[in-house]
């Protein structure tokens, strides 16, 4: 399986979108970063660290979990249903700017869901896309604020992130059609 | 952040069953994986719009035919917070009164098309008849003297909640132990998932073999409350109680009810549970019921919670007959 990001790739790849959530926004007053569960959190939380050290603001991290507000939850006739996972928000997103975290963006089926499940939590001043990898092939209207590496795939091909937190290394690889 | 408590047990990846039948059926990993998605559930009752689209488009029928407040409140609550179209049919205003019977009652709800039955039926096994007659899946809401298993669930979500754990503590269940589905459907549950269970009632409300299932009886409260981390109570079933098991309310109460005194016995960090509607002054002192150990009111809080839990594991199964509706 090609490798197309290493370790030093991926960390570098996260302090450039760090300072472009700053520039953009000018600082980190007012925001808060939220990770799309599950790779989408420690990623969330990386980037409040690289911020914290760009501005030594504190920024409030969260999770989601999108799993009740996924397209295509019963639409199968007869199948296991997907394991739902807790949603941490401990603050309001009243107002705030929310920077929203996913490892790989796709159809834009998976932003879909977190854009309805995050409304459901208030009303954010706006809403911010970060994606480690962009592949390509959207389905939906949706595009991302914030890009680790564009990578041209085929539809067959799966896109694997691995970081340290879940899965004891840091490494985006490209797998081609079984 | 990620995981609840530190457990033995590995959850399941789904629910492969059709029902909620019983504790009986479920196997440990199943048990925990309930637990952990009712964690999940809870964090929505938490929220300032407490509703997911989950079960969007669903219907789910409430059929009681046993009275019922907070089990079908509960049940309710946690169908609308999860979207589904519910509807409850009242016994005393239906074709049951007419002699229809529990099968045709069912298969001309069926026939409209419902995505999940909910059932509390006086009979046990009422659940069970209904699930090989119905393609729905359906939820036992309480049948007979047989089991509860949503009230075992949400017991053990609460007692997780609060100690963290389940396997290893001393459970102590007393009461009328002959009449209680809860407390059969706790007992599995306990044991399964390694709690030392201790159950105490008057003689003459313990059912033979109770041993067998893997928990310590006993006739003495003190003994049964003695360094427990959770006491149970059950209700003593008024309307049951023709058979002149005990002198009287009073007798009981002095022997078997939980006071703040008997209580000193339990670890000092013991919970208080009971699965409602509680007799104050027959079962459990006033002062223990709303006192600092009783976790009572959670418990119906966390009610709502399992019953999200186990409504959308469930949504996933039999839901063939979605197509004809």
């Amino acid at each position: 399986m090609p490798v197309v990001m290493d370790a030093d790739r991926i960390s570098r790849a996260l302090v450039r979108i760090a300072h472009e959530i700053v520039e953009r926004n000018r600082g980190v007053e007012n925001l808060a970063v939220i990770g799309v569960r599950s790779r989408g959190v420690p990623l969330a939380r990386r980037i409040a660290a690289a911020l914290k050290s760009i501005c030594g603001d504190d920024v409030p991290v969260g999770a989601l979990d999108i799993t009740l507000y996924r397209d295509d939850l019963m639409r199968t006739t007869v199948g296991p249903q997907p394991l739902v996972r807790r949603t941490e928000i401990p603050f309001s997103i009243d107002d705030r700017v929310i920077v929203l975290v996913d490892d790989v963006l796709f159809t834009g089926r998976t932003t879909r869901a977190a854009l309805d499940a995050l409304i459901d939590f208030g009303r954010p001043k706006a809403i911010q896309l970060v994606v480690l990898v962009d592949r390509g092939h959207r389905e939906l209207p949706i595009k991302a604020d914030y890009v680790g590496k564009n990578i041209p795939t085929s539809r067959r091909e799966t896109v694997h992130v691995k970081l340290t937190d879940t899965d004891g290394s840091d490494e985006v690889s490209l797998e081609s059609e079984a | 952040m990620d995981a609840p408590a530190a457990q033995a047990v590995v959850p399941a990846t789904s629910l492969r069953r059709k029902d909620l039948l019983g504790i009986a059926e479920l196997t440990p990993e199943e048990i925990v994986l309930v637990l952990d998605t009712a964690e999940a559930m809870k964090e929505i009752s938490q929220r300032q719009i407490k509703k997911v689209p989950a079960l969007r488009g669903r219907t789910v029928v409430n059929l009681f035919f046993e009275p019922s407040t907070r089990t079908r409140t509960s049940f309710e609550i946690a169908e609308k917070r999860l979207s589904a179209d519910t509807l409850g049919v009242a016994i005393a205003s239906s074709s049951v009164v007419k002699g229809e019977s529990l099968v045709d009652t069912a298969r001309n709800i069926e026939a409209m098309g419902p995505s999940m039955i909910v059932l509390r039926h006086p009979a046990s096994g009422a659940a069970h008849l209904l699930s090989r007659v119905c393609k729905s899946p359906i939820i036992n809401a309480g049948d007979g003297l047989h089991e509860h298993p949503t009230q075992a669930l949400l017991d053990a979500f609460t007692i997780r909640e609060r100690k963290g754990r389940i396997k290893g503590l001393k459970v102590a269940i007393v009461g009328d132990l002959l009449h209680s589905r809860v407390l059969r459907s706790n007992v599995l549950l306990l044991t399964k998932l390694g709690a030392d269970v201790w159950v105490c009632g008057p003689p003459t409300l313990i059912p033979l073999g109770l041993e067998q299932l893997g928990v310590k009886t006993t006739s003495r409260v003190d003994e049964a409350v003695e360094g427990a981390d959770v006491v149970m109570m059950l209700r003593i079933q008024l309307e049951r109680m023709e058979g002149g098991f005990f002198p009287s309310l009073r007798e009981y109460f002095s022997v078997f009810g939980m006071t703040a005194a008997r209580l000193k016995r339990a670890r000092p960090d013991v919970i208080v549970m009971h699965p409602g509607p509680i007799n104050r002054g027959v079962e459990i002192a006033s002062d223990v019921a709303d006192g600092p150990f009783s976790v009572i009111l959670d418990q119906v809080a966390n009610g709502v919670a399992t019953r999200m839990a186990v409504l959308y594991l469930l949504a996933g199964g039999g839901a063939d007959n979605e197509a004809v509706a």
